[in-house]
């Protein structure tokens, strides 16, 4: 099935093979992203931003991988100003920018935002994180790192440690790794452990996955390290976001025990949980990966609203 | 459906005969007073007879409860709801003092406004104009997913839309 006029709601709303179609795509998109080459295939396109919740490098990634394909973008930054203040439902708002646009990024702080706003658009609808819900484009970005550097998913072992369970980031990427055929390592405290629906997914697509709180074993002939931030936003409880915050920092000296072509990955912002020696070694995939958000968004984009990329591939 | 008129017996005498409206029968002992919330009995006309049979013996269920209502024929959200929390019930309609139909309830794929989402930061749960939306993921033992958020349930009594 084409993805022109689609929605990206959930890493779910993706077969396989429209997955690595964007991934694909991306991989030619690099010079276009790296402003070495131009293409405008969505020149008169207009896409609509709109975040509830403060973000950078997403909406910046959006705005970049727009305006690098010839499109524009008109963006709610700051909804304290706009008639959300005033009190206007979600869906009246997503209602009047699917009048002006092409199509319309929501991040929302509430879970399910972007389906509802799926349902009230009659313009593509691609969601940029909605609460500790679904971020699926974070996912077709974490996917791209991982493709680009074993140019295979099925088979690799990863490690998701830190903050499973309020962490939108890693509920999408189960999932797609599960469906990839990647065997998962879950490294975690325990109150912040994967939530039981997403655990029960993976079991019922026959995804290889177990659980190991100490790190060291976790990493231990692993391919990734997926490192999440403990998000003291998602924390009702201060003194338990003190407690299990501390606990889960990356420690440099484990690098001496893992395989030469391991790779740590990190959503961004990182706080504490990477120390700056990680950096400057040939493990750190970070920054790679906070860069291929606009190739991959590029690909996305453009597949949504014109069908194509405009570059061979 | 054949009508299906069957004779009186001691134990049903035990609570009136309706002659027009909806028996619940097979309810697992203990839920009925859980079904009237369902049914919503306050809102029936006034000169209605709501009876209800609490732990009576039943062949097949051992203990059961009944809930005979006049003058009222299920929605199918109520019929939704019902199923959910009593599985096993039968919905018999009742015209003219006989058996009109009689099923057990069934549970369709996707419940329409029958739960409110148990994740209180739900889109649903924040005065948006939508009605909520359940999947059945899994029917042994039950399990439905939020089509917003993609939450997961087991447990419905509690999140049952009043």
């Amino acid at each position: 099935m084409s993805l022109k006029g689609r929605d990206v709601i959930s890493i779910r709303d993706l077969s396989r093979s429209e997955i690595l179609e964007v991934l694909n795509a991306a991989r030619h998109l690099i010079p276009v992203a790296e402003g070495k080459k131009r293409v405008t295939t969505l020149e008169g396109k207009l896409l609509a931003l709109a975040f509830f919740e403060p973000s950078t490098r997403t909406r910046l990634s959006f705005e970049t991988a727009m305006q690098r394909m010839g499109g524009q973008t008109i963006t709610i930054a700051d909804p304290s100003v706009s008639s959300v203040a005033k009190g206007e439902s979600l869906s009246d708002t997503v209602r009047m920018l699917s009048c002006y646009a092409d199509a319309l990024v929501l991040r929302h702080p509430h879970e399910g935002a972007s389906r509802l706003a799926a349902q009230v658009s009659d313009k593509p609808v691609i969601n940029a994180g909605d609460g500790a819900g679904q971020h699926p484009t974070q996912t077709l970005l974490d996917l791209a790192t991982m493709l680009e550097r074993f140019d295979t998913l099925s088979g690799l072992k990863v490690v998701l440690m830190g903050d499973l369970r309020y962490g939108r980031t890693v509920h999408s990427l189960a999932h797609a790794l599960g469906s990839f055929g990647a065997e998962l390592v879950l490294s975690s405290p325990s109150s912040l452990r994967l939530p039981e629906e997403v655990r029960h997914d993976l079991d019922q697509m026959g995804a290889k996955v177990r659980e190991e709180e100490q790190l060291e074993r976790a990493i231990k002939d692993a391919d990734v390290l997926y490192v999440t931030r403990i998000q003291k936003e998602r924390f009702g409880d201060l003194a338990e976001y003190a407690r299990v915050s501390g606990s889960y920092r990356f420690d440099p000296a484990l690098l001496q025990k893992v395989k030469s072509t391991f790779i740590v990955m990190h959503p961004l912002p990182r706080v504490a949980e990477i120390p700056p020696e990680v950096d400057r070694t040939p493990h750190a995939a970070y920054f790679r990966q906070a860069f291929l958000a606009v190739p991959v968004r590029m690909a996305l984009l453009s597949l949504i609203l014109s069908g194509r990329t405009g570059v061979r591939g | 459906m054949p009508s299906n008129v069957s004779a009186p017996t001691g134990k049903e005498l035990r609570i009136t005969p309706i002659r027009n409206g909806t028996v619940i029968d097979h309810i697992p002992s203990g839920l009925a007073l859980e079904v009237l919330k369902v049914l919503k009995v306050e809102n029936l006309d006034k000169d209605s007879t709501v009876s209800v049979a609490l732990h009576v013996r039943s062949q097949r269920m051992g203990w059961k409860d009944i809930v005979k209502v006049e003058h009222m024929e299920l929605s199918a959200q109520k019929s939704n709801a019902i199923a959910l929390i009593a599985p096993t019930a039968t919905i018999s309609i009742i015209r003219d003092f006989k058996v009109r139909e009689k099923h057990p309830v069934s549970l369709p794929d996707r419940l329409v406004g029958v739960l409110t989402c148990p994740n209180p930061n739900c889109i649903t749960n924040h005065g948006e104009p939508v009605e909520s939306e359940f999947e059945v993921v899994r029917r042994r033992p039950l399990a439905v997913r939020c089509a917003y958020c993609e939450r997961s349930m087991e447990e419905f009594l509690p999140h049952l839309a009043r």
